[in-house]
């Protein structure tokens, strides 16, 4: 077990180094921020100046290294355009990211694993067939348009829900008014979610429903209650927590969307306006905690898997 | 029903067999016929357009009425024809970037798992790297360091969309080269070029296919986000996502929803479609269902 999670992790660090790598690779391409402040009141030798403050005068190798070793000391640089460092920048966003990321899971969950199991049971009724519409539905409609129908029905016509921000302007903010205010991103991003991780769970429960050892708890005459409940829920397990890894990565990349069209204050909100500005050391930090965020997600979900089902292979 | 099954099955070509199955996927069927027709439209859009779709042909913003029957834009220019031209687009945009994923996945995954080794491992790696960027802060990115517009996105989908379909090439090739047809093939010095090209791709043709139409679904879907953000295809060329673009302003999304409502439902009608029909070849093409 130990030799397992050491190996997966040792696989995990070529891979963390080489998402570096592109991830400089992809910055440098995008040229020098140098452009944005160009202009005819900025003179030749302030851009001069700025590019040696800035390290660009190196090669680009170089930088990388640079950069490497300040991560290694835990600096992720400072913002071009507003100076302040990176990791604070990051730090003040995470939380609200966290937060509707956490919630939206959470949600997604309690849509997803009863309606997953319920439609696997009652496989070609009319329940499941709704079921299945509906995750189709979810997973076919596109975040911005259903956010926009919730803000043209929830704030335009019915005037329910606010549809910007994380508080009321002027407001201290209670946890009410953040509550309200989380209700249609959540929306959003579970129902988007729940879409393809129905369909994943009730095609797991399916296989397990048709297992010999199920046959048997039938066959004993427990009851259907506790032929489900007991034998296949337990062995659910497996399928859901597969789910929960696979959602992280669509959590962060869906947050972009949502956060862009709510106005949410976090990551993804400051990550737009990064790549708009191209202020490269904040989007390199982005990436780089996304991609660290994702990778332990999935070394995670690999050893969790290894634990709950015995019958995987070790090597 | 138990007429159906006397019906003789012995003689049937394997052609047959999968449309039998997909025919019992009634939802699907609906969606192939949908999707015919609105792929037809987009194709003939030239003909059937009631105007130039960049032409300003009405006034600003106008609602709904018999010569224009989804409204005016804007600037004047005839909704219904734009959202002709936009369905054009997207499935262009979607078709394309599905076809370079494809073909890079494949050339990868056949490399790495009939080779195994070392190129395995690099090819392996490099997959799982690309997974690990959160999918729309990459594509986000790289539309913005490229320049937005219609081929940059049809590329930069077609880039990033391969892991998937190399990862399930690879298992594929991994099972395959333990089958007893292709060791003989082995055995007897056939190229590999053969051997990779003409017995282990056909037989991997089927979760080939099932896989590409979700990517289908996704690039489309991405290209519609990207386009809503400004980051995707560029006006006056019109898409389902950036006709949606007009939407974030207020008077747009409150007073005007002719501009925005149907472009959205056209993007969840093409995209549903396309989901069931893979739902439909994924039970149809499984060896394993009767």
């Amino acid at each position: 077990m130990y030799k397992y999670i050491l190996k997966r992790i040792l696989i995990a660090i070529p891979v963390l180094i080489g998402i570096t790598i592109i991830d400089y690779v992809i910055m440098c391409m995008a040229g020098s921020p140098l452009a944005m402040m160009q202009g005819p009141r900025v003179s030749e030798a302030a851009l001069e100046a700025k590019k040696i403050a800035l390290g660009l005068d190196q090669p680009v190798y170089i930088q990388y290294f640079v950069w490497l070793g300040q991560l290694l000391h835990g600096n992720l640089g400072y913002s071009i355009k507003s100076y302040q460092p990176v990791s604070e920048m990051i730090a003040s966003h995470l939380g609200p990211t966290l937060l509707l990321m956490g919630v939206s899971l959470i949600v997604s969950l309690i849509l997803a694993v009863p309606s997953g199991i319920y439609s696997a049971i009652h496989q070609y009724e009319k329940g499941d067939y709704a079921v299945v519409t509906m995750s189709f539905l979810g997973s076919s409609i596109p975040g911005f348009f259903l956010s926009l129908l919730l803000i043209y029905v929830f704030t335009v016509k019915l005037g329910w829900l606010p549809s910007s921000g994380m508080t009321t302007l002027g407001t201290a903010g209670s946890a009410g008014d953040v509550a309200a205010h989380m209700v249609m991103p959540v929306l959003v991003l579970s129902f988007s979610m729940a879409g393809s991780n129905i369909r994943y769970i009730r095609s797991a429960v399916l296989e397990i429903l048709q297992q010999d050892y199920l046959r048997t708890a039938k066959a004993k005459g427990i009851g259907r209650f506790r032929v489900i409940n007991k034998h296949a829920l337990r062995n659910a397990l497996v399928p859901i927590v597969t789910v929960i890894g696979m959602e992280i990565p669509m959590l962060f990349g869906g947050a972009v969307i949502i956060e862009q069209v709510f106005s949410w204050p976090g990551l993804g909100l400051m990550t737009m306006s990064a790549i708009s500005s191209r202020d490269y050391p904040v989007i390199m930090g982005v990436c780089l905690l996304s991609a660290v965020v994702v990778l332990v997600a999935n070394l995670v979900t690999d050893i969790l898997y290894a634990l709950v089902d015995p019958t995987i292979s070790l090597n | 029903m138990e007429q159906k099954k006397k019906k003789d099955i012995t003689n049937e070509s394997y052609l047959q067999t999968v449309f039998r199955r997909f025919r019992r996927h009634r939802l699907a069927m609906v969606s192939l016929v949908l999707l015919t027709v609105l792929v037809g439209a987009a194709i003939l859009a030239p003909w059937i357009a009631p105007y130039d779709p960049n032409a300003i042909v009405g006034t600003f913003s106008g609602a709904p009425c018999p010569e224009h029957w989804l409204g005016t834009d804007q600037i004047g220019r005839d909704v219904l024809s734009r959202l002709l031209y936009a369905m054009r687009i997207s499935l262009l945009v979607g078709v394309l970037a599905t076809l370079i994923s494809t073909v890079i996945g494949v050339m990868l995954g056949l490399v790495a798992g009939y080779f195994g080794g070392i190129p395995d491992m690099i090819i392996m790696r490099f997959t799982d790297m690309v997974m690990s960027f959160p999918y729309i802060l990459l594509v986000l990115v790289a539309a913005a360091i490229f320049r937005p517009g219609l081929w940059n996105i049809i590329l930069i989908l077609g880039f990033v969309d391969w892991p998937g379909i190399a990862r399930l090439v690879r298992g594929n090739v991994l099972n395959l080269r333990e089958t007893n047809f292709v060791k003989g093939s082995i055995v007897s010095g056939m190229p590999v070029r053969h051997i990779l090209f003409s017995e282990i791709l056909p037989n991997t043709v089927a979760p080939i296919l099932v896989y590409a139409t979700s990517v289908l679904a996704l690039s489309m879907l991405d290209e519609a986000a990207l386009s809503f953000l400004g980051q995707g295809v560029q006006p006056p060329t019109a898409s389902l996502g950036n006709m949606l673009n007009g939407a974030q302003s207020l008077t747009v999304l409150t007073t005007q929803p002719w501009l925005w409502i149907p472009a959205g439902l056209l993007i969840v009608i093409l995209v549903m479609a396309i989901n069931f029909i893979g739902d439909a070849l994924r039970d149809a093409l499984d060896p394993n269902s009767r």
